[in-house]
């Protein structure tokens, strides 16, 4: 892979375009409104596409294909989730929420609940969030230069932060509007036109079953370099060429392998005879577990929670709900959502493939770990030394630098104007270029500590917090007048505090097991309903604090525009 | 610089824009009755409010309702009769047909039935709001 010879320019391209086009907006960009919301001038087929570009991130891209490829059909609810997480956006929060005026969430809280405690919470929750999302796009970058060309980690993580960065300092949100209307479209022809390619190679090679319930097989005679210490399964004695350490002894020719469980030391490289099973590791799922629904780790629970958080979850993410001030009226962020939810539902048809297809042609990925490198690796895996496959390897490598570098950009700009605006400034422009640069150092320098978290492992936990925080916040707050300032603190504290308790005993590893470790592992089913039941309970305990404002509050929310009151 | 008398007696200038007026005129035809006591928030207005609230929220809920059953309920289905995820129309097992293609287009009818129906409500209650006074 590192023979690619395309890949660095088609990605040096994709990242030039993003800052030639960031430059153009910097030209046009002069109030500060136009940093923040574009000015309002942005059509809803743009502003659709841009929503698109920038939700699409490195989970979807690459992440999503991975955890097919390792557990199979339950993960196929990640695709769906988000993509249903804007169906529960447009039925409960679109339009009321654009016609508030509100441009982010603590405005929203300040402007409803007329609190500014519960403002600065918000506020608190959103950088979260945001940089709990913000890492796994920096860490996505470094995997794929490291991927596609063979260069450091730490580079690939750097180029997307100091790219992003300066493009959010410079252009604000008028530039970001057209480089991510752009990307949306990059990233559905990188992953639809190689797999084009992938499947009528499929097709010629005599249709190779994809869903071997038995278990997959290596097609070709596979090498694997195990980079860290191994331990896999065999089903059946196999004989291996292997070169490192093989259950504590050195090895370096040909063994023969009893079934049953070996480990195998860093460094070592196994290379299994053409149509062995590939043996089982731990985590990853294998045969009819792959195959069937609800046999992977955690079963209907893990199921249920992974829809809660994905499902409400999409609703509190802070770059969402950005983009939808940039409407020009509550009807029309309505259609404006429906547009998105069409636009990430046909590219979440792609990623599916890359995973089953990755299960025939790329196995070797599950035994060392680099799931997330499915995407990446395909095109060369299936169609070899080629023009196309170093041509369609890198379409595919800057699709995927397209998706880092959009949703970065949004969750850049969200986190800066909260905290342009809510903690080190008034919300000038000045303030916002010192914030954009503060909101990305330290997500780069989180990335770069914590390099082995799964892609997808941590933005489902940001998907948990956001569920159990802004969703109850905002439906309640939408829908129902008895809503306190109290209430909705108590509530997001309890919910989204837990879920991020969660979170952070998940990142150290400290999840124990059973069923507390299937607790704290996915913590949306309990959190969320938490979030809702604190919310409304204290809410009705202090029902003398309802803000007076209530009832305008309430026209200007639902009435429609067509009146204009 | 000494101003004359009859440049003193000057009143200030008024700018008259003929679009502002003809907007003026346009707003005091359209809204009626109606529309002042919603704005006020008198008794009538706030009911009328109230029930708009609850048209829309009753739409979502019901239309929330059908994909917590619609897709919601697949994985309990997959768990109570595991021939319904082993069967395999168009060569495809039923599990991934569901949830890699069909879940997608069944979203997005979702949302297209729920704009349909917030557009009308929304075109009714102006109709309602908006009816001059006279014709009540």
């Amino acid at each position: 892979m590192s023979g690619n010879s395309f890949a660095l320019p088609a990605v040096i391209t994709v990242t030039l375009v993003t800052v030639a086009i960031g430059l153009y907006g910097l030209r046009v960009a002069r109030t500060t409104s136009d940093f923040l919301v574009a000015s309002r001038m942005v059509s809803p087929t743009w502003n659709a596409a841009a929503i698109g570009g920038e939700y699409l991130s490195a989970a979807s891209f690459l992440g999503v294909a991975g955890l097919i490829l390792k557990n199979g059909v339950d993960m196929l609810w990640y695709p769906v989730g988000f993509a249903a997480g804007y169906l529960a956006l447009l039925l409960f929060v679109a339009g009321p929420l654009r016609r508030s005026g509100a441009f982010t969430l603590p405005d929203f809280c300040e402007l409803r609940l007329s609190s500014r405690r519960l403002r600065k919470l918000a506020a608190a929750f959103v950088v979260f969030i945001g940089w709990l999302y913000l890492v796994p796009q920096m860490q996505g970058a470094g995997l794929t230069l490291q991927t596609v060309t063979g260069g450091p980690y730490a580079l690939g993580a750097f180029i997307v932060a100091a790219v992003v960065t300066g493009n959010v300092a410079l252009g604000g949100m008028r530039a970001i509007t057209f480089v991510q209307a752009f990307q949306y479209w990059l990233k559905l022809t990188a992953l639809s036109v190689p797999v084009l390619f992938l499947i009528l190679h499929w097709q010629a090679d005599g249709r190779p079953g994809l869903v071997a319930p038995e278990g997959s097989t290596f097609r070709a005679a596979t090498t694997v370099q195990l980079d860290e210490a191994t331990a896999f399964t065999l089903s059946e004695p196999i004989v291996l060429a292997v070169r490192g350490a093989l259950d504590e002894s050195s090895v370096d020719g040909t063994v023969t392998l009893a079934a049953g469980r070996h480990v195998a030391e860093p460094g070592t490289s196994v290379t299994f005879p053409a149509g062995s099973r590939v043996p089982a590791v731990a985590g990853a799922s294998d045969g009819r577990a792959w195959f069937l629904p609800g046999a992977g780790s955690g079963g209907l629970f893990a199921a249920y929670s992974l829809i809660l958080a994905t499902f409400l979850g999409t609703m509190g993410l802070p770059h969402v709900l950005v983009r939808f001030y940039t409407n020009p009226d509550g009807a029309a962020a309505r259609r404006t959502t429906l547009v998105v939810l069409g636009l990430v539902g046909t590219f979440y048809l792609f990623p599916t493939l890359y995973g089953v297809l990755g299960r025939v042609y790329a196995p070797q990925l599950v035994l060392t770990g680099d799931t997330d490198a499915v995407v990446l690796v395909l095109p060369s895996a299936m169609l070899g030394d080629t023009t196309t496959g170093h041509a369609l390897g890198a379409l595919v490598a800057a699709g995927a630098f397209a998706a880092f570098l959009s949703s970065a950009s949004g969750l850049l700009t969200s986190v800066a104007g909260v905290l342009s605006t809510d903690v080190i400034g008034r919300g000038s422009v000045r303030d916002f270029r010192q914030a954009a640069i503060l909101a990305g150092i330290v997500p780069l320098t989180m990335a770069l500590v914590v390099s082995e978290l799964d892609v997808s492992l941590v933005v489902g936990l940001a998907f948990a917090v956001a569920a159990s925080s802004f969703c109850p916040l905002l439906v309640l707050g939408i829908w129902w007048r008895g809503l306190t300032a109290l209430g909705a603190a108590a509530g997001v504290l309890a919910g989204g505090g837990a879920a991020a308790c969660a979170v952070l005993l998940t990142v150290i590893g400290a999840t124990g097991s059973g069923w507390t470790g299937a607790l704290v592992k996915y913590p949306a089913a309990w959190t969320v309903p938490l979030a809702f039941a604190v919310m409304v309970g204290v809410s009705l305990a202090t029902r003398r604090r309802v803000p007076q404002t209530v009832a305008l509050t309430m026209l200007r929310l639902h009435a429609p525009d067509a009146l204009r009151l | 610089m000494t101003a004359g008398p009859t440049e003193r007696q000057t009143p200030p200038r008024v700018r008259i824009v003929l679009a502002d007026l003809a907007r003026e005129r346009d707003a005091r035809r359209r809204h009626g009755r109606t529309t002042a006591e919603l704005a006020q928030q008198s008794p009538v207005g706030d009911a009328l409010l109230r029930g708009l609230i609850r048209a829309q929220l009753a739409h979502a809920l019901r239309l929330a309702a059908v994909v917590v059953v619609g897709l919601g309920g697949l994985p309990l289905l997959f768990a109570v009769a595991p021939t319904v995820a082993g069967a395999r129309p168009l060569g495809i097992a039923l599990p991934w047909l569901l949830l890699g293609v069909a879940a997608y287009p069944f979203l997005f009818a979702v949302g297209a039935a729920y704009v349909r129906f917030a557009e009308r409500t929304e075109a009714e209650f102006t109709d309602l709001v908006e009816r001059p006074t006279d014709e009540r």
